[in-house]
């Protein structure tokens, strides 16, 4: 009987690790086709998935084409698609010129849609935005202002009532292109950033603990006074957490939100042109919030099934086109016209 | 006679070995019986030898080094994996230490004191215990515990004893103490469930036969029930350990996740499932991936460890008894 316990035990134990450390590598995509109903799949991105789950909707009611995608994080994403598993892949993070010597094939890579990352705080009394300047932030970050009430912070923000109270960087465990695009932020602003920690989508964070998704930065940053994190803006807005205005290279202090986030996007157009795979962080501009990013998606240039591909191609357009003004209502920035173009010139390389 | 007598208890059994052959329906049974378990460990065999495979290239670059670099550092493609261990290590040896007597206890009561009428009412909600799922345990720590746990008995230590090494550090309610207790929680429902099967397997006559020689309830529960179902509470204890060890759900939402060696309980911590977790779906550098693979790797070398140490464990306890 108890022998029974024992391997019964180990088993389990072995199994269930077997399954946890191989079950994310192997996702299956259904790839449709079939007769009467075209169905697209993709898969990728986490933060893009809210809005594009939107668009399939609609995008089905208008025209009956199924839109099916996994929200199974940008890197899976790439992977998907790397394998031809998927018809797009969507990722907050370009793929870089050495990544795209690994694919097989050739493909187009556009930005649909740009989002901004908040700075939130949990700051007992303080209910309006602070100001904060790039190495100011940097330096939070890096563990080298660990106070509220240090003298760099108190001179942004005269009159407020600042407390004594230790900083608590909370920062996301789970890789993230949220944190890619912040990280890719402090990286460009702060060099000792640039040295010491980096850009990724998981980084060696100096300080601080990490929470998981951004509910998770969410919730510690709502219970731990004193703590100061990252968030998407729409977690930021629904949670009722305050956040920071951050001063952009032009020297103005700038909130997150829709305006902010789509000036940086147009400031970002001359750096596009030159590289798709730019970002918008840090860019001039009276208006421009420094920590947008963009959600990139990647379709095939050489598929085998042309009537999809034109499929695939209808529906980017549509995004492209009529869906950027549901992007507002979800907290994600539309693109500035300009870059619209851009990713519409991209698109006509698809057959 | 006398050699006839001493012959007689090996004859039926070969005897009906014998007859097993000759059925048609015992053959299929053996089969069947034999295929499950080789299932098994085929599919065990398989996955240590993909996990090898795919860890090939962290193993070739980092060697022995992995297992005691402190570093981790995705950008620079740096991967150590000590602090995960000892998180991995230190949390799934407490919970156990604070599981064990409370489970023990549980079970002992429903089985052997508890008046009748509570026997099924207390071991049906440690039943329900079980089935809550991982994620549910996870919310239920950032959002309740963590917030008590800091303010009610994190901020009180560490004013009292935040000079010493076990309590220091600010609290800030995410740690290995939160995933500690997380992890107790989860796993006595498992270690109290089975115990209490197994208590229940002890015969009565033992019981009875204690109570005759004069024997307290004490006495009875501690010498005679509780020696005569260790190696059935010691599977039970294996069995929660292993759902310690591979929890990363409800670990992951309360532990902190910050890859540092600290003997801090207030200080956040990381486990090697929960770093699975967290940076499988993102990571796209093949290093990067194959440096995750052998973190799951470790955990199945760790956890083969302490399963065989288990077992060693029960042979050393069994050894010189008449087998049951």
């Amino acid at each position: 009987m108890s022998r029974q316990f024992i391997l019964a035990g180990v088993l389990m134990v072995v199994g269930a690790l077997a399954i946890s450390a191989w079950a994310p590598k192997r996702t299956q995509a259904t790839t449709g086709g079939g007769a009467g109903k075209v169905q697209i799949t993709g898969a990728g991105s986490t933060f893009v998935y809210p809005i594009m789950s939107r668009w399939s909707a609609e995008y089905e009611k208008l025209t009956g084409v199924q839109v099916n995608y996994q929200s199974i994080g940008s890197g899976g994403g790439i992977q998907q698609f790397k394998e031809g598993t998927i018809d797009f892949g969507a990722t907050d993070v370009a793929v870089s010129e050495e990544e795209e010597k690994r694919f097989t094939r050739p493909f187009v890579q556009f930005p649909v849609v740009a989002g901004t990352v908040a700075v939130v705080y949990n700051l007992p009394g303080v209910t309006g935005n602070l100001k904060l300047t790039p190495s100011v932030l940097a330096d939070i970050f890096l563990g080298k202002i660990k106070k509220w009430n240090d003298p760099r912070i108190a001179s942004l923000n005269p009159g407020v009532n600042l407390l004594s109270m230790d900083i608590i960087v909370v920062h996301r465990s789970d890789g993230s292109g949220t944190t890619y695009i912040f990280t890719d932020y402090l990286s460009t602003v702060s060099p000792e950033w640039e040295s010491k920690v980096g850009r990724g989508k998981s980084v060696s964070w100096p300080v601080g603990v990490g929470g998981k998704g951004n509910e998770g930065v969410t919730g510690q940053v709502k219970q731990l006074p004193g703590a100061i994190g990252y968030v998407e803006l729409s977690y930021a807005r629904q949670n009722n957490l305050t956040f920071a205005a951050m001063q952009n290279p032009s020297g103005k202090f700038v909130l997150p939100g829709r305006d902010t986030g789509e000036a940086a996007t147009r400031a970002a157009l001359k750096r596009l042109k030159q590289d798709i795979r730019s970002s918008a962080v840090n860019m001039r501009g009276k208006n421009s919030y420094p920590i947008t990013g963009f959600v990139y998606v990647l379709v095939d240039k050489q598929p085998k099934d042309l009537a999809k591909s034109a499929e695939i191609k209808k529906f980017f357009e549509w995004i492209l086109k009529d869906g950027q003004k549901m992007a507002t209502e979800l907290d994600y920035v539309p693109l500035a016209d300009k870059v619209v173009q851009m990713s519409l010139q991209k698109l006509a390389e698809v057959p | 006679m006398g050699k006839a007598t001493t012959a007689e208890p090996a004859a039926p059994k070969a005897q009906l070995r014998q007859r097993a052959g000759t059925f048609w329906s015992d053959r299929l049974f053996r089969a069947v019986a034999m295929i499950c378990a080789s299932v098994l460990i085929v599919l065990l065999l398989f996955f240590a030898h993909e996990l090898w495979q795919s860890s090939a290239l962290s193993i070739r670059k980092f060697g022995w080094r992995f297992w005691v670099s402190r570093d981790w550092d995705p950008v620079r493609e740096q991967f150590g994996a000590l602090p995960f261990i000892w998180g991995t290590l230190v949390t799934s040896i407490a919970a156990l230490l604070i599981a064990v007597p409370l489970s023990l206890g549980t079970a002992i009561f429903t089985a052997e004191v508890a008046p009748r009428w509570l026997r099924q009412p207390v071991s049906f909600a440690v039943e329900l215990l079980a089935a809550i799922p991982s994620v549910v345990y996870g919310l239920w720590g950032v959002f309740v515990m963590v917030p008590w746990l800091r303010e009610h008995v994190q901020v009180p230590l560490a004013q009292r004893f935040g000079h010493t090494p076990l309590f220091e550090g600010p609290p800030v309610g995410v740690s290995m103490m939160a995933a500690i207790l997380v992890l107790a929680v989860m796993i006595i429902p498992y270690i109290t469930a089975v115990s209490r099967e197994v208590i229940l397997a002890v015969p009565q006559a033992q019981r009875e036969a204690s109570y005759g020689l004069g024997a307290t309830q004490w006495e009875t529960v501690r010498w005679v029930v509780l020696r005569y179902a260790r190696v059935g509470i010691l599977g039970a204890i294996i069995l929660g350990y292993g759902r310690a060890v591979g929890e990363t759900m409800a670990v992951t939402m309360v532990i902190g996740n910050r890859p540092e060696i600290t003997f801090s309980l207030l200080q956040p911590g990381y486990t090697m499932a929960s770093v699975i977790a967290n940076e499988f779906t993102e990571a796209t550098s093949p290093l990067y991936l194959s440096a995750l693979t052998e973190l799951g790797l470790l955990l199945f070398v760790i956890t083969l460890f302490i399963n065989a140490l288990a077992r060693l464990l029960v042979w050393q306890v069994t050894r010189g008894e008449v087998r049951r």
